[in-house]
């Protein structure tokens, strides 16, 4: 079996498509026959100088993949085969990798630095290969800059793969020291400099003991700042990607430095090359991040103070720092507003500018308002634009009393500019501004007299009317500006002023999603989007208009499902269309099904609506799944029991969703849906359980789904449980092992951060809910006896769970339920599991004296069941 | 790890996504009805009021023995969990629970008849259309909930503790309104007050009640428009003496809601939880949209449909108390429909079937439809039996009130003896 690898590599990326087809058949094959030969021949591949750059290059990257997948599971799997390998075969590997380190060609280096870190990735955790950094460091001392540079480069990619705590601190203090020196003034070689800084981005998260050393993070933070002076513009801006990354891992480490930093983000702003400026601007962006972070820690009365203070740097730097921001505004781009992907030094100083607003408060309106007055009127439409663009940029922030008369002022100015100003760019940014404004200081939960009153209202409409037929991009924030005015009436009631223009909004909306051009500058979707949020804040006087905008939808939905042979960028088109009209329907359906006034004559359309679904689904498309997912769920909410007629028809595309592991949000929704058909069918969705059983069974089996569906799958079960009751008993077999062993295993999870900490307490949540659904479904049922075996577990769960300490309110009141539950429904017997257990009576006390009015009420309700169960 | 890449930063985008939002609000509403099925599920209804309204158990001395389990509940709430002796609430099982639940709230009789001396002894208003609900401001916030014990909203209120910001007082203290809530301008209708600020109305007369909802609501700013700490308004009812004008104000007087019947409340009656004559309710279709009862699919069926409640003994019964038995099923029947006790059952009736006798109904045959609508709590009163069958065939009209009012007005110059019924 001789294969000449360098040929088929070559021919892997032949043009000819046959060839490159057969060609990479003939790898495939050859990986399956004998993976480590195959490895190895790839590995001499790439370190054989005389082969081509294409082929040595390509068996880099197939060694790559080999070493490395997105999917977890695949990983996994990946990493398990590395490490099973023959151990001769792997050290033949490694060398001939490390070998590749110091060849002439910079492709295959960089490609062998890429391997070597994904395979450091697998082994060091295992603490396997412990001469890599070592051999690493003494290629430092070489002499060549190729391999310094190549070497570094390595480094850079080991640290992004490895997590710190598998480095000893010994070696790491190693790394760090020979990464520094590569970016030192005295490196002549830039290309090693530039190499090692950016190791350095991505090594400053194995620096947590040395940024505590003063003498060391002054050396560091020392090269970094010369580094930013660097004559080349590369390695100035990998310096400033560097501060930007210290900014957000070591904030509470920067006091002393942050003078110098502002001169020199100053001085990069105001002069250097734009890719530096934005970095430099980036800085005080990321800085606002973290202030922002810290000050809403501090002000949730719930959380104890943060663990790192408050610096106020923002608040320092304000009067240099506002005015440096203010000046990148003038630097617009010509039609930046119609280039989705732009991002350029205006934009990025005005989103800067927005941070800062909201990390200052009231500080920044005296410093951005003479701003804004000088140069509004000017006849330089950039200068116009900034203005707008300052002034929207602190509507977030400040507080309502400070800016109120300001937007009193301001409001006649902006509607006759959005009507008049003869610059779609000053008009963009308008409508985006009258958008914040409704946003931020129009509704009901404000305290300060309303800016928009039933005076100014109509004419608000009518401009933003009059400007959704302007050009695409001024017509989308006109559309964005509507949503927000809608969504402040959402408390309004009848008395909304909207509603005796709701005609005349709805067909001014739908006529936008009519337009020739509505497909540029997310104009459709805009459209769409404020059209659900129109219907979301409509009043029972509304309704009758609603209900008419039923059949036009629909009308629009069934023509999307008749075009026939279409091109994939059509498909696209149509797909992205049937979503929005999907979402739009499923909107329209909460709205008329929640009203019993409108309910009965919405229904009436059912039939044709699920009819439309139904083809919907025919088309395969993730998202086009999902809205219509959405939509059915809240249709059989309001069909109830009549719904059981569609479900002959509907539950082949029920339990699609059900076993669409990659889309796992598409799953997540179906289960979802699951829960809303057991509530509407109760014991009709009885002969459809078998199927979603076994399916949500697998799902949970499954280490391909995606974690964060397991929960809602379990509280799922509790949904069926209560809908089919007693006839849930064939299902518990398999339930109940799956819900004891993952309640063990949520019980003894400590959570290492909150995402965690998050994620443990949604499982214990679905879990604690199937087992509510399950206890109460058998209730006052002849087969209660069949859930006694399990009673002494639950009880053991819920003991863990008050013991461990960590349960947030939300399954504070489920436990609690459970266990008024246990009681409610095997009486006695519960309640001498009760008595003997270590700690339920005195979690009841706890949630009894519960500050949260829900846990308590769950609490009370425990109290009672109990009573009665101990009392026989 | 190191720290990830930033990336780009939205730019003059809302920072939500519609989609995102639908989601989101579907997995709300999604858990939102969890809670909501569960709660039914374990009739939490019971836990209300049980536990948040001991004053209100305290001050039924007078009440017929039927309430007497609510006396002992009084103490419960005082037991500590571990010698939990289990107090009276151990007898409400299921059904009972749910009609224990009903019977907090004060439910009128169908007027199938005009009772005499209606000028003087009786007040009347305009219902509201809306759902009946008790409103419960205790501890910074308040529950609606409507009649099968699910909770309409959860909200803060300008009622007295009923939301953060106005604590007054023992925090615990708690106010009870009976209200309906009027869907079209969102505001809570005040029909009566069982609680305020801690103390019992149980015990005073419909009069003072009235006088004093009127009063309570003015000096607190329950009455305001919303605002974030007062999230629905409420108003009291424009509650008129049963006269010629008062009858004509509230038949025909324009009200700031949308009419459903209108309710008679005799001025000497206490607050009684459960079904009294001495309220009353009449409609025509002048006043309410919904005279003659509708089927599940909100259709007028050609025969009149009954909801009843299945009894273990297979009878099938209003939600009168004592019931009162239309029927009964037989055990084959109920076994092969599989029903269970406690299950409410719609019938329809054949107008040749029912017979009149002393003024009650008796019905020949039953024919079983299906099950109700599954948000009915109830089964129906005999008194509504009666009134839909009335409005069949022979309705009371507002002609049969003002002559009754004016009949009755005759009486008092005259002192003859009472005319008939």
């Amino acid at each position: 079996m001789s294969l000449d690898v360098t040929q088929v590599l070559l021919s892997a990326q032949s043009a000819d498509g046959a060839i490159r087809k057969h060609a990479e058949e003939s790898l495939k094959q050859f990986q399956e026959q004998n993976l480590p030969g195959f490895l190895l021949s790839l590995s001499s591949e790439l370190a054989n100088e005389e082969k081509p750059e294409e082929s040595r290059r390509l068996a880099g990257l197939i060694l790559k993949n080999a070493l490395d997948a997105k999917e977890q599971h695949r990983k996994n799997e990946l990493f398990q085969r590395w490490l099973a390998l023959d151990a001769g075969a792997k050290a033949q590997i490694k060398g001939l990798l490390l070998q590749t380190l110091t060849s002439p060609v910079a492709s295959a280096r960089s490609t062998a630095s890429q391997v070597i870190a994904k395979v450091a990735g697998i082994e060091i955790p295992q603490k396997q290969w412990p001469e890599l950094i070592g051999s690493l460091l003494a290629n430092i001392h070489q002499v060549q800059p190729n391999v310094k540079q190549a070497t570094l480069e390595t480094l850079g990619y080991l640290c992004e793969e490895v997590s710190p705590d598998a480095v000893d601190q010994d070696q790491v203090n190693k790394i760090l020291t020979a990464v520094v020196q590569g970016m030192n003034a005295s490196e002549a070689n830039s290309d090693v400099r530039l190499a090692a800084t950016r190791a350095l981005y991505n090594a400053l998260g194995f620096a947590q003991v040395n940024f505590s050393n003063d003498m060391e993070r002054d050396y560091i933070m020392r090269v970094v700042c010369e580094a930013t002076q660097s004559p080349e513009v590369k390695i100035r801006q990998a310096a400033f990607e560097c501060l930007v990354a210290i900014s957000s891992t070591y904030y509470d480490k920067l006091a002393t430095y942050m003078q110098d930093i502002f001169n020199i983000t100053a001085k990069a702003v105001r002069g250097d090359e734009e890719s530096v400026a934005l970095q430099a601007i980036e800085f005080w962006s990321s800085i606002c991040d973290e202030e922002i972070d810290i000050l809403d820690e501090y002000s949730s009365e719930f959380t104890a103070d943060s663990d790192v203070p408050c610096y106020y740097f923002i608040k320092q730097a304000l009067p240099a720092l506002v005015p440096m921001l203010l000046e990148t505004l003038l630097k617009q781009e010509e039609d930046q507003d119609l280039d989705e992907g732009a991002w350029n030094l205006a934009m990025a100083g005005g989103t800067c500018l927005g941070l800062v607003a909201r990390t200052v408060g009231d500080d920044i309106v005296p410093l951005v308002m003479p701003f804004v007055e000088e140069n509004i009127t000017k006849s330089e439409w950039r200068q116009r634009e900034a203005a707008t663009y300052a002034f929207g940029s602190i509507l977030e922030g400040p507080s309502a009393d400070k800016l109120a008369p300001l937007v009193n002022v301001a409001l006649g100015f902006m509607l006759s500019a959005l009507m008049k100003d003869p610059s779609n760019h000053v008009k963009d940014t308008t409508a985006w501004t009258l958008g914040r404004i409704f946003e931020f200081l129009h509704g009901s939960a404000l305290e300060t007299p309303p800016i928009i009153t039933a005076e100014n209202c109509q004419q608000i409409l009518t401009v933003l009317l009059h400007s959704m037929k302007d050009v695409p991009n001024v017509a989308e924030k006109a559309c964005g500006a509507l949503y927000f005015l809608a969504q402040g009436y959402v408390d309004a009631g009848s008395a909304s002023p909207l509603s005796p223009f709701f005609q005349d909004i709805v067909q001014n909306l739908l006529m936008v999603t009519h337009r020739e051009d509505a497909g540029e500058s997310r104009l459709r979707t805009a459209a769409y989007e404020t059209l659900n949020e129109v219907v979301r804040c409509s009043t029972e006087v509304t309704a009758p208009i609603v209900m008419q905008l039923v059949p036009v939808i629909m009308v629009e939905l069934h023509q999307t499902l008749e075009t026939e042979k279409l091109s994939t960028d059509e498909r696209e088109k149509r797909s992205e269309l049937q979503g929005l009209l999907c979402g739009c329907l499923q909107v329209i359906i909460q709205k008329l099904g929640g009203m019993e006034s409108t309910k009965y004559s919405f229904l009436q359309y059912a039939d044709q609506m699920m009819d439309l679904f139904l083809r919907v689904f025919a088309c395969r498309n993730a998202t086009v799944h999902e809205e219509a997912m959405l939509a059915i769920g809240a249709l059989a909410y309001a069909a109830g029991p009549n719904f059981a007629k569609y479900m002959a028809q509907f539950y082949q595309y029920l339990e699609m969703g059900l076993q669409n592991f990659e889309e796992y949000q598409v799953c997540a929704i179906t289960v979802g849906v699951v829960g809303d058909l057991c509530r509407a069918l109760e014991d009709k969705i009885l002969p459809f359980c078998d199927g979603i059983m076994t399916q949500l069974l697998k799902d949970l089996s499954s280490n391909q789904l995606h974690r964060s569906v397991k929960p809602p799958i379990f509280s799922c079960f509790g949904d069926i449980a209560l809908a089919i009751g007693e006839n849930f008993e064939k299902y518990l077999i398999y339930a109940m092992p799956m819900l004891q062993s993952a309640a063990d295993l949520s019980a003894h999870t400590t959570a290492t951060d909150d995402e965690m900490l998050d994620y443990t307490n949604q499982l214990r949540n679905g879990i604690l809910e199937a087992y509510s659904g399950i206890l109460q479904g058998f209730k006052s049922s002849p087969k209660t006896q069949l859930l006694m075996p399990y009673a002494p577990h639950i009880i053991q769960f819920l003991d863990a769970l008050y013991n461990g300490k960590d349960m947030d309110d939300t399954v504070m009141k489920t436990a609690i339920g459970v266990l008024g539950d246990l009681a409610d429904t095997l009486g006695v017997h519960a309640g001498l599991l009760i008595n003997q257990s270590t700690s339920s009576l005195a979690f009841l006390e706890e949630c009894l004296a519960s500050d949260d009015p829900l846990v308590k009420e769950s609490a009370e309700w425990a109290r009672i069941a109990i009573s009665r169960a101990v009392s026989g | 790890m190191a720290p990830p890449p930033e990336p780009r930063r939205p730019y003059k985008r809302p920072a939500i996504s519609d989609q995102q939002r639908r989601r989101e609000l579907a997995l709300q509403a999604q858990s939102a009805r969890r809670a909501d099925a569960q709660a039914r599920a374990r009739a939490l209804a019971t836990s209300l009021l049980t536990t948040q309204a001991p004053a209100a158990a305290t001050s039924r001395h007078e009440e017929e023995e039927e309430y007497d389990e609510h006396e002992e509940e009084e103490h419960e709430h005082e037991l500590t969990v571990a010698g939990a002796a289990a107090a009276a609430a151990s007898r409400l099982r299921g059904s009972d629970a749910r009609r224990w639940f009903a019977r907090q709230i004060m439910l009128p009789e169908w007027m199938v008849d005009a009772p005499p001396h209606l000028a003087t002894d009786w007040h009347i208003f305009a219902r509201p259309s809306g759902k009946r609900c008790l409103v419960v401001s205790s501890n910074g916030m308040t529950i609606s909930r409507v009649r099968n014990g699910s909770i309409l909203h959860h909200f803060p209120s300008a009622l007295p503790n009923g939301s953060k910001r106005d604590i007054s007082g023992p925090a615990s203290s708690y106010s009870i309104l009976d209200c309906i809530f009027h869907e079209p301008d969102e505001t809570y209708y005040i029909i009566d007050m069982i609680c305020w600020r801690g103390y019992s109305l149980y015990d005073c007369t419909a009069e003072f009640r009235f006088f004093w909802v009127n009063s309570k609501i003015a000096e607190t700013s329950a009455g305001d428009p919303p605002s974030t700490c007062h999230r629905y308004r409420f108003s009291a009812l424009p509650v008129y003496d049963c006269t010629l004008e008062g009858l004509q104000a509230a038949y025909s007087g324009s009200m700031p809601y949308v009419k459903d019947g209108l309710l008679f409340y005799n001025k000497h009656a206490h607050y009684q939880a459960g079904i009294t004559p001495l309220a009353l309710v009449w409609k025509d279709e002048n006043c309410s949209q919904y005279v003659i009862d509708t089927d599940n699919k909100g259709e007028i069926p050609s025969e009149q449909h009954l909801v009843l409640e299945l009894l273990e003994d297979g009878r099938v019964v209003t939600s009168d108390y004592p019931p009162v038995a239309f029927g009964s099923l037989d055990s084959a029947f109920i076994q092969k429909s599989n029903l269970r006790p406690g299950n409410l059952l719609r019938f329809a009736v054949r107008d040749e079937s029912v017979k009149l006798v002393d003024g009650k109904m008796q019905i020949g045959q039953l024919q079983f439809v299906g099950k109700p609508n599954r948000a009915r709590a109830f089964a129906d009163s005999h008194s509504k039996v009666l009134f839909q069958y009335a409005a069949r065939h022979v309705p009371l009209r507002i002609e049969d009130l003002v002559a009754s009012i004016q009949s009755n007005s005759m009486e008092l110059e005259s002192t003859d003896v009472e005319m008939q019924d």
